[in-house]
Formats: C-alpha cells, structure tokens, sequence
C-alpha cells in the first residue's frame, strides 16, 4: 500500500463552521512528509484557514509542481479537485485552470526549488499576469527528497548539513513578488500558526495574485547550525511587521481599534483586514516602501514577516482579458459556436 | 535527380499559334521588405477573380528587410494546386538573385526586369525572352517621396504584367477598392499608378505568348491560409483557451484566432467568451493548456518543432494523467533551428512519440486548408473524447500560403462531443467514480470537472502513477494494467481519427507482376495527385491512399499488404511516417520504397512523378530482361 487513507471516524460533537463543516471536513490524507516537518504545520494553516472562512472545500482548486511541499496538497482538502503537475510548472497549470472557471479558488503550492530555481520564470509570469490565486512557497531553502542539496533561496554563507557553505547569492522571492506586482505580499513561518492562519486567510479571500512566502524548516537536511532556515535562526532574526485579522464580509466589525497601532484595510471582496502594526512607520501600502523595508531588515540580518503589501482593490487576469462572467467552461456549443450562417460571410470574404 | 515532365498541351489555341491560356508558372523575385506581397497577392487574386485556378507561393528568408524573398503563382487551368517545378515567367525585381533567378528560366521563357539601368547583354540567356520595363525611372518621374517610388513601383509592375498577360484591369481595380475600401484618395492613386504600368506595355511590347483568359474553373472554392482556416476550425470546435509563444511559421495561427474571436466571440457589451494569452515561453503555453483542459476548457496552442521540443514533458503528463490538449504544430525545416521559413514534415516522429516513457499521441494530417478547418474543430471533440493531447500537424505550405480550397463548412446539428463527463447528478444518485477505471471496455475513462460536487468525485491528478481511482501507486501490477489501459485507448482512437482516402488506379498496369501503390499525406497532396497522372501518361497505373491521421486504421495496413510495393512520399530526410508504419504495423520495411523531399521548398509534381517513374522504368526494364 502506498496511500494512506485517514480513518473515517468523525467525533460527533466536532465543532462545526457557519457551513456545518467540520475541522476534518477540510483534511486530506495522511502526510507522509518527515515527522516534525514545518509542511505539515503550514497544511494544518491551511486547514485552519479554510474552516474559519468557511470555504466549500469542493470550490477550491489546489495544485502544485515537484518536491516535499508539492506532496502537501494531498494531506488537505481531500474534497477538493487537486492537481500534482510537473516540476516548475505549477503557475501555468494554474493559469490555464484559473482561465477555464473564474468562480474556484486557486491554491497554489510550491516550494524554493520549484519556484526559485526550475520555476522562477514561471512564477515570475504568474504573478505579472495578476492571475487570481494565493501562491504559497513552502520555504526550506534545501532540496529535501534528493537529500540536501542547496535551493536558490539558500542564502549566500548558510551551511549545509554536511558543512558544505553556498557561495550563491539567494533569491528572496518576497521581493521579487513587490517587483513583479504582486497585489498581495506576506511572509511567515511555519512555526508561527498565530500569524500564519491569518494570513492564508486574508490570501484566500484577495483578489489577484496572492504571495506568501513561509519559511518552512527541513528537519532532516536544514535545522541545523549554520543554516538560516532552521528553527532556531527563524525564531531568532524574525522580525514581524504586524499581525494580521481577516474580519470576513458577513462578520459585523467589531475590532479593539487603537489608533496609531491598528490599520483596517477593506479587500475587494468586502473583507476587512485588520493589521495590528508592531514596525512603528510600516505601511503595507506603499509597495515602493515595502521592498526598501525589506531589503533594509535583511542587510541588518533580520527575516521581516506579516503582511508586507497590499492593494485592496486588484484586479486579475481576466479583468484584463475582459472575460464574461460565466466561466469559459460552462459555456455551451450555442456561445461558442457561431454555426453555418457566418461561416458564409467568411466564405464570401475569401473569394 | 527529378526527371522534367513534358507539359501536356493546353487548349487547342494554344497547339495552334504557340499561346499558352492558363497554364504556367510566374515567379517574383523581390527583396523582404519593399512591400511587394501586396501586390503581388493582387496578382494571383485578379486571375483567380477571372475563375482561373492559382496555387501561390511564399518563399521567404528568416528576416524583416533586405534579404531575398520569393513569390511563386501557378496558373492552372487543370486545377494543380502543387508545385510545378521550373518558371515562365520571372519577374526579376532583386539584383541580389539576379544570376540564379534567370537560370530557373524554363527554355523559351520569360524575364521581365526594371530596365532602368541598361544591363550588358551577357547578363541575359539567349533562350529566354527578356521584357525590360523602366520601372524606377517611371517611379522617379511620377513620385516624390522614397517610400510612394518605392511601393507604387509594386503596382507600376502589376499594370506591366496585367497587359502582358492579359488580365483585366477592371479585376485589379475591384480588389484595388475592396483592399482600400472607403479611401478613396488611396484608390485613385493605386488605379493611377496600375495603368502607367498598363499604359507602357501596350506602348512598348507585345502580349506575351502566356496568356490569362476568363475561365470557370473556380467555382466556389475560397483562397485561405491553412493556419487561418484552423484557427477557424479551432472557433467553431468550442476552444475558449488558446496559449501561445511566437514562432514561425505558427504565428498567424494564434493571430488569426484572436481576429475571429473578436469579430465571432465577443458580447455586445464588450465581454470576451475567451481567453488568450501569449505566454512567456511553450512550457508555459502547453501548461495553461493542460490547466485549462484539466478544468473542463477547450484550450490549444500552436507551435512548431522547437516549441514541441520544449513542450514534450507536458505532452507526457497529458498522455499519462490523462488531459485533453490540442496542439497545432505547423511544421517547419529542422532539426535545432533548423530553416524556420522552409516547409518539411518533418515532426512526425517528435510529436507522436513526444516525452519520456512509454507515450503515443494521435495525430491529424490535413491536405489542404479546408482539411485544416475541418480537422481544427475534429481535434477539440476528439481530445475531450480521449482525454489525451491531439496533435494537428501542418506545415509551413498549408498554414502560410493561400491555397484554393473547398468552402468551409458547418452542420448547424452537429454538437460538441464533451466527451465522458461525470456529472454533478449522477454523482448524487451514487455513481461509482473511478478516474482511471475503465468502465467501458474502450480504455476511456469517466472525468469530473473540479467543483462538480460538494464531497463527490474529488481526485486527485499527477504524473506519478496510481490506481483506478486515482490514488497513488507504485504497485506494479496497477502500473501495468493502467499503461495496458491506454494502450486500449489508444486502439480506440484509430476509429476515430479521419480514414484513410483510397484512390485505385483506373486500370493495371499491362504485363505487371508486381502490384504497386502510393501513400501520401498533408502538402504533398497536390503534387501527388498531379503526379499520379504523369505517371499514367507513362503508363505506370499505381492505387493511391492519402493517410489522414495517426494512429493508422486497419485501411492503411490493409492497402500496404495488397500490394507488393509501396511508395511512401514525404517531405522529411528520414522516412518518418515510413518509420510510424513499419512500427506500429510491423510491416516489412522493404515494402515500403520512400520517396523523400526535404529542401525546404514544397514538393513538387515533376519531383515525383520523376522519382517513381525512373524506380517503375527501371524495374519493368529489369522484368524484361
């Protein structure tokens, strides 16, 4: 056997969401990923995200490429149609799917190697076309199932678990998202569920392209000293912005506010974000701002997370492309068909 | 080596005083970039507009201005739309090519130059006709601006060539005013420009002895592009998603698609009922395909080899998890870059074996771009049939030149062929979900869209291999019988893919023990069938068969096994669809004679009936003795 199924065994008195699902009602099947991995925590994020916004499980579209954190979207939602592509290759998968039916949620999910390295170009384009998704890169900074090589998000200096020292420079893929205008850009940690959970949620609930980027330590081939993804050095050099609530549009607001400290910013969908500022000065606004702040932590040696940009009032790709508003797939032969009569007018235009 | 053909005598007129009605060849030598094709697209239009059959030619270099490029029209009377082979008439208007483009001269034929600048006699052939016409000089008098001597000189030449051969001015004119329609200054001007042209040969020459006369031979066939017709056909087959990376010669496919979009697929309040997007590269295009097609959309790309190159792991995991896909590859010289503005066949082999592992992918060959629209809808219904990639091989003759061909067509009954779809209902009354069980016998198993149902018919897709329904698995008797599954897919997909066309021949060839055929396919058709009767001329009577798809059905190995030989022509070094026959069918490859052209020019009729001719000549000499 080379599946696990969950038992089927529900506790009767689970609690349930406004939707009557319960928290299992968003699980998938059991991980097989190393005990103790930060994926499994971020799965766990998701799930908990999902339930708390009560989403249909069946109306979101979960895909990802190759690697330990492409494995993840099994082990969630197993009610969800899920979509294990080819390494790298993810974003497009998601586009394409995102095009065909405009009404799902798209759940992209990634790791360093794939999005840093084989898919960087891929990334890159998805996030430019503003496609409707969170995209969330599970960031170890190690290739974890070919055992330890170094990821292009290793930084340069980090030590491998054998002593090997990467003389690479690293890609931050946080600032590449500000650059390549992503209209939602976060950062975490897999061991931070307190500023995770909102954060996915806030993700799920924006319209554009989404980006988290969880710092995801491999407790196999990265958690260990000299590496700046292990548990420790996270824990250490985090250096959080602001925390983050997602009041969904139905919830009444009522939020402690506190001038000076708490910004509420209204998404698109009508959810507020509420962001409990703990950088004196930091506006997740301003993207310009945004990447300057980033790049300035960083030379200081800290990892800055929480909510880093943005824009509540995005558009997509099919704004852009000016689709209507059934999904493409739902269309029939009567709409897409434009049947004998024109195909004579083009008849008599080629004679 | 080709063997010349004799022409066959055109009308009686012609036997009687050395006039040649609607039967031969001009070609255009023009520098890339001088905006020529304009003109020159004119000229082949105001002869078919006379209901004189043309067949015309681009042949162009990799460039945008200053390199040679060539335009090829045959007027035929007999309705061959191939290439001839050899030249009439020469209109030499590129010094570059000067020396080359004069030798092409068939003997007794025709060169007509700018001879503004006189030339010295030894730059001409004694065996050839020269018409010079003082083009520049005309220009220069009449025009002030460069760019108007530069483009009316295009039409000056027109003018030359419709009194020369006999063209109705008045044909001109017509296409002149549909071309500038309601720009009535621009009208006037070209119509101006088209009798200086007109005016100077009934001056100064005679009609030349190839003549244009008003025909009706035309009927309603219409002049289109085979990447135009199939971005059509890809409309009218429902495809909502189209991804694609610029390349040559595919371009116009992906362009011409989004015209008809706009014109056939837009709401009246502006909205799109489609999504196109040039992706950054063929990876990314095939990947939104598969996204797409994975999500319940008819979504294609168009490409050519080195974008199939690229393409192929994606190719793979459609034949593996099982993703309808469409693929145009109009197909172009290679290998690596290749010739990227030459014709070949020569991604047969690359597309239906695309990927690693174990992988076939059907395959659909039109003939012309009729076939091209036909077979662009056909792909869409057949890839949500068998939820595989569907390859729609063109080349760079179908999908960038205008061919004469049949008006396209469309039953207004005729539905979408979804293809085994679960829906949200059967899941509610409890159907059995299996993705990859094979329900019914045929290897095609049922899908469901993503979203279909609130806690039914969920799966999970990916390239690894897994069980019937969809879990993962690297028990190999489940991998076995998966792969054995579509290898039954694939045996249902021969039903499916167009038959084969049969044509025997009129009678037997006389005191022959041998029994021969021919099998042809795609661009080659028009030669073929030009010279298939050449051959008959010379007494060779051959069975034809015109292969239209891949996998090949039990008509094609049938027509193999009757005969004792068969010529297998392609435009391609290596024999590739020789090779798919040997292998699939398992056919003795000696059978199998090929008879191969791959210059990157179109295949011509001369060519084939040459090669088969002196293999048949040589074979029934060595009978005799």
């Amino acid at each position: 056997m080379t599946y696990i199924l969950k038992p089927q065994l529900h506790h009767p008195n689970l609690p349930t969401n406004a939707r009557g699902f319960t928290r299992r009602d968003y699980e998938g099947s059991v991980s097989t990923l190393c005990a103790g991995c930060g994926h499994d925590s971020i799965s766990s994020a998701i799930i908990q995200a999902a339930f708390e916004l009560n989403l249909p499980p069946h109306r979101i579209a979960k895909l990802s490429g190759i690697g330990c954190s492409s494995k993840t979207p099994d082990y969630f939602m197993g009610a969800s149609h899920g979509f294990n592509t080819v390494h790298g290759r993810m974003p497009s998968v998601l586009t394409g799917a995102n095009l065909a039916n405009k009404d799902l949620i798209y759940l992209g999910v990634s790791g360093d190697g794939d999005s840093a390295s084989i898919g960087l170009g891929q990334f890159a384009h998805a996030v430019r076309r503003g496609v409707n998704m969170l995209y969330i890169v599970e960031n170890n900074g190690v290739y974890g199932l070919t055992k330890g090589q170094f990821s292009a998000t290793s930084d340069k200096g980090s030590k491998s678990k054998k002593g090997v020292v990467n003389h690479d420079a690293g890609i931050d893929l946080v600032g590449l998202a500000l650059q390549l205008g992503a209209t939602y850009v976060g950062r975490s940690f897999s061991g931070d569920k307190a500023q995770l959970v909102p954060l996915i949620k806030a993700g799920l609930a924006h319209k554009g392209a989404a980006f988290i980027d969880v710092i995801s330590p491999c407790v196999q081939f990265n958690n260990h000293v000299g590496s700046t993804k292990s548990f420790d050095y996270v824990r250490e050099h985090n250096e959080a912005v602001n925390r983050l609530d997602l009041i969904p549009a139905h919830a009444s607001i009522k939020v402690d506010y506190a001038p000076g400290e708490t910004v509420m910013v209204t998404q698109h969908d009508g959810s507020v974000l509420s962001l409990h500022k703990l950088a004196e000065l930091y506006d997740p606004s301003d993207r310009a701002a945004a990447l300057g702040f980033l790049q300035s932590r960083q030379a200081q040696g800290e990892i800055v997370t929480g909510l880093l940009y943005v824009d509540p009032e995005a558009g997509d790709l099919h704004d852009a492309l000016d689709t209507v508003a059934t999904p493409l797939n739902a269309l029939d032969g009567a709409a897409l068909v434009p049947g004998a009569k024109a195909l004579d007018a083009i008849n008599a235009s080629l004679r | 080596m080709s063997v010349p053909v004799k022409e066959e005598a055109a009308a009686s007129e012609a036997t009687t005083s050395g006039l040649v009605i609607n039967d031969f060849v001009v070609k255009f030598a023009n520098v890339n970039g001088s905006g020529s094709a304009s003109a020159n697209g004119m000229f082949a239009k105001s002869i078919l507009r006379m209901g004189v059959p043309v067949a015309a030619r681009n042949i162009f270099p990799s460039n945008i201005q200053g390199l040679p490029t060539w335009f090829e029209v045959r007027v035929t009377e007999a309705g061959y739309l191939g290439r001839r082979g050899g030249v009439d008439l020469m209109v030499a208007m590129n010094p570059q090519t000067w020396d080359k483009d004069l030798a092409e001269i068939e003997p007794g034929g025709f060169l007509f130059y700018d001879s503004t600048k006189p030339l010295p006699p030894g730059r001409f052939r004694e065996d050839v006709t020269v018409v010079g016409v003082p083009l520049t000089a005309m220009c220069n008098d009449r025009y002030a601006l460069p760019r108007e001597r530069q483009l009316f000189k295009n039409i000056v030449y027109l003018g030359a060539l419709a009194g020369l051969l006999g063209i109705d001015p008045a044909v001109i004119e017509t296409i002149l005013s549909e071309q500038f329609s309601g720009r009535q200054k621009l009208i006037d001007a070209n119509v101006a420009a088209l009798h200086v042209g007109l005016d100077y040969v009934k001056a100064n020459h005679q009609p030349l002895r190839l003549q244009v006369r008003k025909s009706d031979k035309v009927g309603d066939r219409i002049f289109v592009e085979g990447n135009a017709a199939a971005a059509l056909g890809a409309v009218y087959g429902g495809a909502t998603v189209c991804a694609w990376y610029p390349i040559t010669p595919s371009t116009s496919l992906a362009e011409a698609f989004t015209r008809y979009c706009e014109d056939l697929r837009t709401d009246p309040d502006g909205k799109a009922r489609y999504a196109i997007v040039q992706a950054e590269d063929e990876i990314a295009s095939i990947g939104i395909v598969v996204g797409a097609g994975w999500n319940g959309a008819r979504a294609f790309t168009c490409t050519s080899g080195p974008g199939i190159s690229l393409m192929t792991e994606f190719i793979g995991l459609s034949y593996f998890a099982e993703i309808p896909a469409v693929i145009f590859d109009v197909q172009r010289g290679g290998p690596s870059t290749g010739m990227p503005t030459r014709t070949q066949q020569a991604d047969l082999i690359g597309a239906a074996y695309a990927s690693h592992g174990d992988t076939k992918h059907p395959m659909l060959l039109p003939a012309d771009p009729g076939e091209c629209f036909e077979f662009g809808a056909l792909a869409f219904d057949l890839s949500d049939r068998l939820q595989t990639t569907i390859f729609v091989m063109l080349d760079l003759d179908i999908g960038m030149n205008e061919w004469l061909t049949t008006p396209f067509a469309w039953d207004d009954e005729r539905q979408l062929d979804r293809g085994k779809v679960m829906t949200h209902d059967e899941l509610e009354a409890g159907a059995d979900f299996g993705r990859y069980k094979d329900v019914d016998g045929d290897g095609i198993p049922y899908r469901t869209y993503p979203g279909v149902h609130p806690n039914k018919g969920a799966y999970f897709t990916r390239g690894t291999s897994r069980n019937p329904y969809a879990r993962y698995s690297e028990e190999g008797a489940v991998y076995v019988d998966n792969m054995q599954r579509l290898l039954r897919k694939f045996e249902t997909a021969k039903a499916l893919i167009p038959a084969p066309i049969r044509q025997d021949a009129k009678r037997k060839t006389p005191n022959q023990k041998v029994s021969d055929g021919v099998i042809y396919f795609g661009s080659s058709t028009p030669s073929m069938l030009e010279a298939l009767e050449h051959l008959e001329g010379q007494g060779h009577h051959l069975d034809a068969m015109r292969v239209r798809g891949f996998p090949f059905s039990d008509e094609v190995y049938d027509f193999v096994a009757a005969h004792d030989r068969v010529f297998l022509v392609e435009q391609n070094r290596d024999a590739q669809l020789r090779t798919l026959l040997v292998n699939e069918g398992e056919i003795d490859p000696g059978k199998i004679v090929p008879v191969l052209h791959y210059d990157g020019t179109p295949i011509t009729a001369r060519f084939i009936a040459g090669q088969i001719g002196q293999m048949l000549t040589l074979g029934r000499s060595e009978a005799a003795q």
